[in-house]
């Protein structure tokens, strides 16, 4: 079964500790056998799936509930596959040599191959449900890759920040994707494609698409969400190429895709992704230039491909759509292959900043030669992939229908600041004079140089001979994203038209702005007090009111006296219970007084207990009428007949009193500490809390609406079950599970007691000890 | 503290707790057709322990359980728990779908509800076993 061999990444990533003392540092190279195989058998189903074939692998999860871990290899899902399966490989052999002898190589592992397989999941996933858990997989596992420096605070922060994001994403599109199956009344993505007139129309429409669209924008940071991905750089180079720039950050594009035939078209659609994708791509490309930092540089401009993602989608039309896929492959392409030589650069100068490089071209022949193919194919130059994919993006604006004008002037903008982009993280580095750099540059060893190598070539031979990837994977996609089958033709020459002269333009345009990129960043820097005021400043105000209202609701709710945790409990209680007792239901009482002279007895022991324990004055008093109380209570289960309740709560009072006796000793000495008043206040909870028990047990009696279901219990407890104790067939088959669940909670509170004790006595030796005796009182 | 001197303490516990925990085994057993059952059992065992610890004290009760820690029966507890919910998967059943098979020879009926409750019975004893013994042991290390 193909999910076995996709999920079986999980139980390689568990293993992935014990390859490590069989290979040592040579693990990564083993374990991009993985993703290799995968990739091979993924490119193996490129001519059954280009003839318009849906590979479907069905496998039951939770017939019960119709939930089913159905795979799904269609166009658009294939190219994704491939590219996290061909990235993938790459990327691990890149951070074999990238991480060399690193500490936590191990976890890395455990980690991205973890991550692998859920954006996997992700794109293969036919029902929402499975969509949604390998989408949340795959927030934390990059959480985890960004965070990999854990010790760097920098690092943290930022990990959190793309978790709270990216969390607050996931969150309304879980909402979103509920409404999607409630309105198409499927949780599979391939019936909800065919029924996209219907969803269309829905009631729900709006409000599942607006949740839909927040989460999509999270995870893919579009404006005004783009700012935690050029954060997420703290992570290392190979988690960058590959999470944030060639796989994880187009999740969001993906589902969008993934949802074009059955939501897309409707005016709503078009313009909000139309604007927010076009205001994304020209937010990604300025701040972009702003920036001297190599990976920043780079994350800006993955920000502002994102955003041309989404405005294609949003355009829409078959031509836009194409575009989309055609754009799609060759974004991935030349990023990953930027950033792994960025990465070299990081690795092999020690700094990451490119106004610190220069003249590295002699030092490091092949990493420059790569850098070039790669950074003409960003700037959209022929012969590269990356100039057809731009050509198709400017003739699909041109014809846009929703907000022509505005698209095309910030889709130029872009370009030529993305130009200026690449034309300095590939030539800065590399040529002028040489500086000198914190660590002696020299080339990079042979692991780190084939993924870079490979992509980059990729890039080149796609643009010259693009009937190679138009044929086959492109009109796959397409038809896939357009929801009908329709033949891609690339071609590296259209004729003069606009969209070669807009590219002309900006190519002059961009070359100038690189020319002259340290006045522009001066110039820019003025604008330094409004960047700080954007949606970065909103998130950290979000953030700090969130502490501060915890910090207040803690100081009230959780302040460590049991008192108030007991007397909040109680007015809870009776809040609610008394809402719905006295003003949801009337409550009819049932009074029949039928008891004979023992029953008496046992409820005035009770009653004598419990009123005894309320006034003494002496803990050792307190704790036996309690005592006396539970006792009675096991009485009373005897004398109706439950021998086995009554055992149980012998016992338990048995072992109640023991443990209070021990914990006695502990205790500070017996003291009042509430005012009369607050007494007068204990009572009349306490009173109330009691008057209201006893109505609902009281109208709980007179209550007859269901069935009882302990006859179906009694009749079939010897058939079924084999026992004659139903008590105990309830404990262990009738609600195994229930108990399944109450021994877990009985050993985490064993766990909890040892680790409050053992861990108190560890750390008393530093403390006075009249204070330990006090917070033990609360 | 607790570790109380007196004659009758030190006789009594020496002979009740064996028959105690005989009482428990017994209760475990029968539980499926009798009052009783592992929850029970796990306290009655527990009980017997407390007797012993209150009489002899922590180090003693640990020589009597000698290498077993009440922290691993918890855990053995759990995970027999745990195990019972598999052999229903294998049959194609539910998960937790009791299995019924009987031994031949001595024809007692082996199933998973009793290896459930057998795990249920260890984490009740491991569980109080250990919030007791740990109490005690604070109490000792204190002046």
């Amino acid at each position: 079964m193909m999910q076995f061999a996709v999920l079986s990444g999980f139980v390689l990533a568990a293993f992935a500790p014990l390859l490590h003392r069989w290979f040592g540092g040579s693990t990564s190279f083993v374990l991009a056998a993985f993703p290799a195989v995968l990739a091979l058998w993924f490119l193996g189903q490129v001519p059954a799936i280009m003839d318009g074939e849906v590979l479907g692998f069905a496998l039951e999860w939770v017939p019960s509930l119709g939930m089913s871990l159905t795979f799904v290899v269609d166009g658009l899902s294939l190219l994704f596959a491939l590219l996290i399966t061909v990235i993938g490989t790459f990327v691990l052999i890149y951070a074999g040599g990238y991480l060399k002898g690193h500490p936590d190589l191990v976890r890395f592992h455990v980690v991205i191959l973890a991550f692998m397989v859920s954006m996997l999941g992700l794109v293969l996933a036919d029902g929402l449900v499975t969509l949604f858990v390998f989408w949340e997989l795959t927030s934390i596992t990059s959480y985890l890759l960004i965070g990999f420096s854990h010790a760097d605070l920098e690092a943290r922060k930022s990990a959190r920040q793309g978790l709270f994001v990216t969390f607050a994403g996931g969150l309304a599109l879980m909402a979103g994707l509920v409404m999607l199956g409630i309105a198409g009344g499927s949780w599979s993505l391939v019936e909800l494609n065919g029924m996209g007139d219907a969803l269309r129309e829905h009631d729900l429409y709006t409000p599942l698409l607006i949740c839909i669209l927040l989460g999509a924008f999270t995870k893919s940071a579009q404006f005004p969400f783009h700012f935690w991905l050029p954060n997420a750089m703290a992570a290392p180079t190979p988690v960058s190429a590959y999470l944030h720039s060639a796989t994880m950050v187009k999740a969001g594009i993906y589902l969008l895709a993934r949802l074009q035939p059955s939501l897309g078209g409707t005016e709503m659609w078009v313009g909000i992704l139309s604007v927010v994708g076009a205001l994304t791509m020209f937010t990604g490309a300025f701040l972009a230039i702003r920036h001297t930092n190599i990976k920043k540089l780079l994350a800006y401009s993955t920000v502002m491909a994102l955003g041309t993602l989404t405005m294609l989608l949003g355009i829409g039309t078959e031509g836009a759509l194409i575009a989309f896929v055609t754009f799609l492959l060759a974004h991935s392409l030349y990023k990953g292959a930027l950033f792994m030589v960025a990465g070299i650069l990081d690795h092999e100068t020690g700094t990451k900043d490119v106004t610190a490089m220069g003249g590295l071209r002699p030092l490091m022949p092949v990493t420059a030669l790569v850098a070039l193919v790669a950074a003409l194919s960003l700037a959209g130059a022929p012969p590269l992939f990356g100039f057809i994919a731009k050509e198709l993006m400017f003739e699909t604006i041109l014809g846009a229908e929703a907000y022509r004008w505005l698209v095309v002037l910030l889709a130029f903008a872009a370009a030529f600041l993305t130009i200026a982009v690449a034309a300095i993280v590939a030539l800065r580095p590399f040529f002028g004079e040489r500086r000198p750099t914190p660590r002696v540059a020299h080339e990079a060893p042979v692991s780190m140089l084939v993924g870079p190598a490979v992509l980059a070539l990729l890039s080149l031979l796609l643009g010259l001979l693009p009937v190679l990837a138009g044929m086959g994977l492109l009109t796959a996609a397409a038809s896939a994203v357009i929801g009908e089958q329709v033949t891609v033709t690339l071609a590296l020459w259209h004729g003069i038209n606009l969209p070669l002269v807009m590219s002309l333009v900006s190519l002059a345009l961009g070359y100038m702005v690189f020319r002259r990129w340290d006045q522009v960043r001066a110039r820019l820097a003025r604008l330094d007090p409004l960047m700080a005021r954007g949606p970065e400043a909103g998130y950290e105000a979000l953030m700090d009111w969130v502490a501060v209202v915890s910090g207040w609701q803690t100081r009230i709710l959780q302040n460590g006296y049991m008192r108030n945790y007991i007397m909040v409990t109680i007015l809870t209680l009776i809040a609610l219970v008394g809402n719905s007792l006295l003003l949801r239901h009337a409550p009819e009482i049932v009074f029949r007084l039928d008891v004979r002279f023992h029953e008496v007895v046992v409820v005035g022991l009770m009653v004598m207990g419990a009123l005894f324990a309320a006034i003494s004055r002496s803990r050792l008093g307190a704790v036996v009428s309690v005592g006396i109380m539970g006792f009675s209570i096991a009485l009373t289960f005897i004398l109706f007949s439950a021998p086995d309740l009554g055992i149980t709560q012998l016992l338990v009072e048995t072992l109640t009193v023991i443990l209070l006796v021990l914990v006695l000793f502990r205790l500070p000495r017996f003291a009042s500490l509430s005012t009369p008043l607050e007494r007068v206040r204990d009572v009349m909870v306490a009173g109330s809390v009691g008057v209201l028990i006893t109505l609902l047990i009281l109208t709980a009696w007179g209550i007859d609406q269901f069935v009882p279901i302990s006859g179906y219990m009694v009749e079939n407890s010897v058939p079924l079950a084999h026992g004659r104790n139903i008590v105990n067939v309830i404990l262990v088959d009738y609600r195994a599970l229930d108990t399944l669940g109450e021994i877990f909670v009985l050993a985490l509170a064993a766990i909890g007691v040892i680790a409050m004790l053992k861990l108190r006595a560890a750390e008393k030796p530093g403390k006075p000890a009249s204070q330990e005796k006090e917070s033990a009182d609360g | 503290m607790v570790k109380s001197g007196t004659l009758i303490l030190h006789t009594a516990a020496r002979v009740l707790m064996p028959l105690q925990l005989l009482f428990s085994l017994f209760l475990l057993l029968r539980g499926h057709d009798e009052p009783g059952g592992g929850f029970i059992a796990g306290l009655v065992a527990a009980g017997a322990f407390t007797l012993y610890l209150f009489a002899f004290g922590v180090t003693a009760t640990r020589e009597v359980l000698r290498m077993v820690d009440p922290r691993d029966l918890v855990g053995l507890g759990l995970l027999l728990g745990m195990i019972s919910v598999f052999p229903a998967w294998f049959m194609g059943q539910p998960f937790l779908t009791a299995q019924w098979w009987t031994i031949p020879g001595i024809e007692f009926k082996a199933s998973t509800p009793l290896i459930f409750d057998i795990g249920v019975y260890l984490t009740v004893l491991g569980s109080v076993l250990a919030m007791v013994m740990t109490l005690m042991e604070v109490d000792k290390d204190e002046p």
